[in-house]
């Protein structure tokens, strides 16, 4: 599977940059808001009410964070389990998103909780509620969080030269990668579970019952290669690289595929279960509905032929669609179609999104300074450029 | 106490059926009786059983009553229980052969009297003590009979099989002994040098001082006591705990004068000086004179005084606040009516320049992309 050819070199260069000096003031913003957050509540920075418990914080960072994070999920499944050699060089990168994604989403976690000093009871067995789906997630998404490093740790033993930790690590890694491959499974689902146990709060268009992990997990795959075909697309044109459109176009067939059987089941069970109807009515979730509708029936068109597969612009605009439209079924099911009762509404406040905006600038950050010192990009042959 | 289940329903019966034709009054109320003191006393189901039997086989034990420093509330309270046979129930029960209120002898036949029940009984009878003894300048203060209250208390408990004080004054002190306290009032147990079961209160709740000398009836012993003698039946919890008024306390709705809004509407009395908070009794529970909850002190609209509690009653002034007991009201009150959510024009502002400078941003790419799309098609063409 080693294909030398391809094996990851640090990119070098300067980290002090236009782009990384901007990401860091957004970050910068994000920490201090977070402090004042730590110090004097929820209420003093966010839009939070009785009525809408959370906000952006998870629905986005949470639930929409850690599925544009499974880029190292979908990549992994792709490789080790299908045995897809060919697509070796997009998983060190995408683990690399992934990693700063899902370790966000759990530290979001932390932000949203009222009594944050009390997170380590989740853990703790005389505190912990087992049969909690929010457990289930908590405790599934800690320990990706583990696996995750480990799974990307040959990256730093590689640049710090310690060849015999790299070596003994090899030998166990199959384990951490099967697990990296079966906790996201877990989760990912349970994220949609936790709508099931919401039940009539949950707006009819995306009450879909025990259909919902289903889709969240379908969507969580579909969403892992979308990032994977965006985050190769930016790297090629932010570095100044070759594209890679070669390897992404095989990819987005398989995305195809999955869009293909996801939008049967997400149309079968709002048919059967007679919540069509609801999409047609003059509402702000009906219009919602359709957005996130859109979203990925486009992409549908965009990669239906070989010919447009091998299209960087529409492959690359597919793939935005796509994260959209699985942004859009999260918020919608999370905030959009919450239902909580007469007259509550809820929209985020400013130093709440840029606590979001902050996090996102800091994942990138974070990515752009890694690929630059750690092995992490595939080498460039001097031939093609 | 296990015996009790096993004493079968039809015994009960037969034994009520017996009791109550002795008495004159239906069987149904004698078990109703039965069943209200287990309950008062907080004994499980199969207890009324217990009772029953207990009043038809035992002989009835003697009662010796002392009145002392005191004003008979106790005794009119225990006379004004409003259980149509309830007075006649008492004598039948037990065999009151000294007190001064209700005998008919007088005068040194009625010491005479004592005595004699004291002789023949002797180890065997009850002594119930009402009111406080005084003990300034050798306890002549209060004399009965050229006797004076301390003598003939220390005679009469010399030998009693159990000692009870009821009302405040025999429990602690009560009102006679608020300071200054000129003539020394003390209590049975200060005077006896030993804890006795007390049932303070002013008057204390006749169902609480019934409830006792049936338990004593029905297993030869006193009923539990907590370490000031007050059975915890009746004394374990704070009257706050159970109060009707309770929710107004917790939501922070307090009457701040009499006949106010807040006192018109039924709030918390606890800023009027309620002593509820501090005080030991089952008054919330059980109430007053056999007409339900609405008949105590705070259901009528005064705070609690503490009667029951040494060191509140006849101590503390009667609208003084209480001092809270195992408990504190919150720093702040959850609003009545929640804001059920905030726009925010800078977020959504915000949120539309970002959507669109990324949308700009994409387009711009996918152009570019695009046009490298379209420049490697070229180059395959040729």
């Amino acid at each position: 599977m080693a294909d030398y050819a391809h094996a990851p070199r640090p990119l070098g260069g300067s980290l002090v940059t236009p782009v990384t000096l901007l990401l860091g003031v957004l970050a910068a913003i994000a920490g201090v808001i977070l402090l004042y957050r730590f110090i004097y509540g929820l209420g003093a920075v966010t839009n939070l009410s009785d009525g809408y418990p959370w906000g952006i914080w998870i629905a986005y960072d949470v639930v929409v964070g850690s599925a544009l994070a499974c880029g190292g999920y979908s990549m992994a499944l792709l490789v080790y389990i299908f045995n897809k050699g060919e697509y070796h060089p997009l998983v060190r990168p995408a683990l690399l998103a992934s990693l700063f994604g899902y370790t966000l989403a759990g530290a979001s976690v932390i932000f949203d909780l009222g009594r944050w000093w009390n997170v380590w009871h989740i853990f703790w067995p005389g505190y912990a509620q087992v049969n909690s789906v929010m457990f289930e997630v908590a405790v599934c998404i800690s320990i990706y969080i583990l696996v995750m490093w480990i799974e990307f740790s040959p990256a730093f033993l590689e640049k710090f030269g310690m060849r015999n930790a790299q070596r003994k690590l090899g030998k166990v890694l199959f384990f951490f990668i099967a697990l990296g491959v079966l906790l996201p499974s877990m989760h990912q689902s349970s994220l949609g579970s936790l709508l099931v146990i919401f039940g009539q709060q949950i707006h009819p268009l995306w009450r879909s019952g025990w259909l919902l992990p289903v889709l969240y997990l379908t969507t969580a795959i579909l969403l892992g290669f979308a990032v994977v075909v965006f985050e190769a697309t930016l790297s090629s044109i932010g570095f100044r690289r070759p594209l890679e459109t070669k390897v992404l176009a095989p990819l987005s067939k398989i995305m195809y595929g999955l869009l293909v059987v996801y939008l049967v089941i997400r149309v079968l069970d709002l048919v059967f279960r007679g919540a069509l109807g609801a999409a047609f009515t003059a509402s702000w979730e009906a219009f919602w509905f359709w957005v996130e509708m859109a979203c990925f029936v486009a992409p549908l068109a965009l990669m239906s032929s070989a010919r447009a597969r091998n299209s960087a612009a529409k492959l690359f605009i597919a793939a935005l669609l796509l994260m959209l439209g699985g942004f859009m079924l999260r918020i919608n099911g999370f905030l959009v179609g919450y239902m909580t009762g007469e007259g509550w509404h809820y929209f985020p406040s400013l130093p709440e999104l840029m606590v979001t905006i902050g996090l996102i600038a800091f994942e990138i950050l974070a990515y752009i300074v890694i690929v630059k010192k750690f092995p992490v990009l595939p080498a460039v042959q001097p031939a093609t450029r | 106490m296990e015996d009790m289940s096993e004493i079968r329903i039809e015994e009960a019966t037969r034994a009520a059926a017996t009791v109550a034709s002795r008495l004159g009054i239906n069987r149904r109320e004698f078990l109703q009786f039965c069943a209200a003191t287990a309950t008062t006393l907080g004994l499980p189901a199969g207890a009324e059983a217990a009772i029953a039997e207990a009043v038809e086989k035992a002989k009835r034990p003697s009662v010796i009553w002392l009145h002392f420093q005191e004003c008979t509330g106790c005794t009119e309270s225990l006379l004004r229980a409003e259980h149509p046979t309830l007075d006649k129930l008492i004598l039948d029960v037990i065999s009151l052969d000294y007190h001064e209120t209700l005998m008919a002898a007088a005068g040194h036949q009625a010491e005479a009297a004592r005595k004699a029940a004291m002789a023949a009984n002797k180890g065997k009878y009850i002594l119930v003590v009402e009111g406080a003894i005084p003990v300034a300048q050798n306890g002549i203060y209060c004399k009965v009979g050229g006797q004076t209250a301390v003598d003939m208390l220390k005679e009469c408990a010399a030998d009693a099989a159990a000692v009870i004080a009821i009302g405040s004054c025999s429990s602690w002190g009560g009102m006679p002994s608020t300071d200054p306290n000129p003539t020394g009032s003390s209590s049975a147990a200060d005077i006896l040098g030993k804890t006795v079961v007390t049932i303070p209160g002013c008057p204390p709740n006749p169902y609480n001082f019934l409830a006792t000398a049936v338990h004593f009836l029905t297993f030869g012993k006193l009923p539990e006591v907590d370490e000031l003698g007050r059975p915890k039946f009746a004394y374990g919890r704070i009257i706050h705990e159970h109060c009707e008024r309770r929710a107004h306390f917790d939501a922070g709705r307090f009457a701040h004068e009499f006949g106010d809004e807040g006192h018109r509407m039924g709030y918390c009395l606890y800023k009027l000086g309620c002593k509820g908070p501090e005080t030991h009794a089952n008054c919330s529970t059980i109430g007053f004179g056999d007409i339900g909850e609405a008949s105590w002190p705070v259901a009528c609209g005064h705070p609690c005084i503490g009667c029951t509690e040494k060191g509140v009653g006849f101590i503390k002034p009667i609208h003084a606040t209480a001092q809270l007991k195992g408990m504190s009201p919150p720093a702040s009150y959850p609003g009545v009516v929640e804001q059920q959510g905030k726009t925010s024009f800078a977020s959504a502002a915000a949120l539309a320049a970002i959507a669109g400078a990324a949308a700009g941003a994409a387009a711009m790419l996918a152009k570019n992309l695009g046009k490298q799309d379209e420049a490697q098609a070229q180059q395959k063409g040729e």
